[in-house]
């Protein structure tokens, strides 16, 4: 998932014994009950504006980390309408990452401390982002399905009660849905093509599998829950709701093209509810730690670039200007 | 460094090279976008940003990529002045105060009944 609605045992702990004023947050809560939105000069429980953070602060890092493996291909696109359209998609995944901190910003980070909690390790980004785009067909394949994947959580995120992050996420959304188009034509045109363009898109779609299946996050019951997170609308829906909701989607199109997945177990049942073998989520916490094919190299160009670009921020700061957390 | 990119290998990067924080930031300005000539200047978004110059191109960059635009304001975050969202009640009643609407004038009834009595 992009933002881990996931807590940490000692997060689920605390969410449940942190004390507040009891009438204020009597106020919070039958507002979100009413489905308004929080704005960030309202009052908040110390909970919310932490886990917040933490989530739309690793959505933020996986637009700009989920650009690089995508960025690599630019050089070598096929042809140049494919290029154009893969520079706009990786410029609107830096832009949703622009967007995105500046949520987060408006409950009190700022955008530097995020940028060197990513680079020190001890914030997250999607573990998707973590695995190589090895030939042209993993371009056609992340457009598709990794957008498609991100999509089905962000819609549900838009849903939610914090007022710039769904404003954010409504924009996103809306440039998202051209990524999944430009997957989509992308895939067909790979799958209704020569054997060699079909045999390639085979071999993504087999790579790509257990990585598309851990984006939602570990199974419900393998997770640590929080009503309260459910009831603040930070979390709106289950990670097997989301995945289920995602095979749904997409594995009916992927079959359609006579191109399969490599699990013997996916199927649909009579209730609607998707079988699939239990992906490894041993290799999912390996990977989540930094031992990802991955990892070294995605922080290690996150550096180089905040290093080589260093000296032209320096050159434009003016140390009188005062800074304050942005409005809206 | 072991990667598929080309561009990267030539860069040679060391992977456990320490970065330097970065403790001061850019301010942030606070982005309007008209769509059309003639329609509201609404408020899209923030950017980061030096100088007001820079602002604009970036507000460019982040919100003028695609659809209409016809022109963006920036501010300075530090310049704009609201009202806190405890005063939301100042405007509680507003909309009760329904003597400031067209709707609230029906004089039809009035004039009808006029003239149905200057009939008879
Ligand atoms: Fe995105
Ligand atoms: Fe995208």
């Amino acid at each position: 998932m992009y933002g881990s609605t996931n807590l940490s045992e000692e997060d689920a702990k605390r969410m449940n014994t942190t004390v507040e004023d009891p009438e204020k947050l009597e106020a919070f809560e039958s507002r979100i009950a009413r489905g308004e939105k929080i704005e960030p000069q309202d009052w908040m429980p110390v909970e919310y504006r932490k886990q917040l953070i933490r989530m739309i602060e690793q959505h933020a890092h996986s637009e700009i980390v989920g650009a690089l493996p995508e960025g690599t291909w630019i050089t070598r696109a096929p042809n140049f309408r494919r290029k154009l359209a893969l520079i706009a998609k990786v410029q609107d995944e830096i832009g949703h990452g622009q967007l995105l901190y500046s949520a987060a910003e408006t409950l009190g980070k700022t955008r530097e401390e995020m940028l060197n909690d990513l680079l020190n390790g001890k914030s997250k980004y999607s573990n998707v982002f973590n695995y190589p785009a090895k030939t042209w067909a993993d371009i056609a394949v992340i457009g598709f399905l990794v957008d498609g994947a991100a999509i089905v959580n962000q819609v549900i995120n838009s849903k939610g009660s914090y007022g710039p992050y769904c404003r954010a996420l409504e924009r996103i959304c809306y440039e998202e849905s051209f990524h999944l188009k430009q997957g989509h034509d992308n895939v067909v045109y790979l799958a209704t093509g020569t054997k060699h363009q079909r045999a390639i898109l085979q071999d993504a779609i087999n790579r790509w599998y257990v990585p598309l299946l851990h984006f939602f996050g570990p199974p419900d019951k393998m997770s640590a829950h929080s009503e309260k997170l459910m009831k603040w609308k930070v979390k709106l829906a289950s990670n097997d709701d989301m995945r289920n909701q995602f095979l749904d989607q997409y594995v009916p199109k992927i079959w359609e093209l006579d191109i399969t997945f490599p699990d013997p177990n996916l199927k649909k049942n009579n209730d609607g509810i998707w079988e699939f073998s239990d992906p490894d989520w041993n290799e999912f916490k390996k990977v989540i730690n930094g031992g990802g094919p991955c990892n070294a190299e995605r922080i290690a160009v996150r550096k180089f670039a905040e290093e080589a670009g260093r000296w032209v921020r320096q050159a434009l700061m003016n140390p009188t200007e005062k800074y304050v957390v942005p409005l809206a | 460094m072991n990667t598929l990119d080309p561009r990267i290998k030539r860069l040679s990067l060391e992977p456990s090279a320490e970065v330097e924080k970065t403790n001061s930031h850019l301010i942030t300005y606070e982005v309007f976008h008209q769509e059309k000539r003639g329609k509201h200047v609404t408020h899209v978004g923030v950017v980061h940003a030096s100088n007001p110059e820079m602002a604009l191109v970036m507000a460019k960059e982040v919100f003028g990529r695609r659809g209409k635009t016809t022109n963006l304001w920036v501010v300075k975050t530090s310049d704009v002045y609201t009202f806190g969202s405890d005063d939301e009640d100042m405007f509680e009643t507003t909309p009760e105060k329904t003597f400031r609407d067209p709707a609230y004038y029906k004089v039809r009834d009035k004039i009808e009944k006029f003239q149905s009595k200057q009939k008879v």
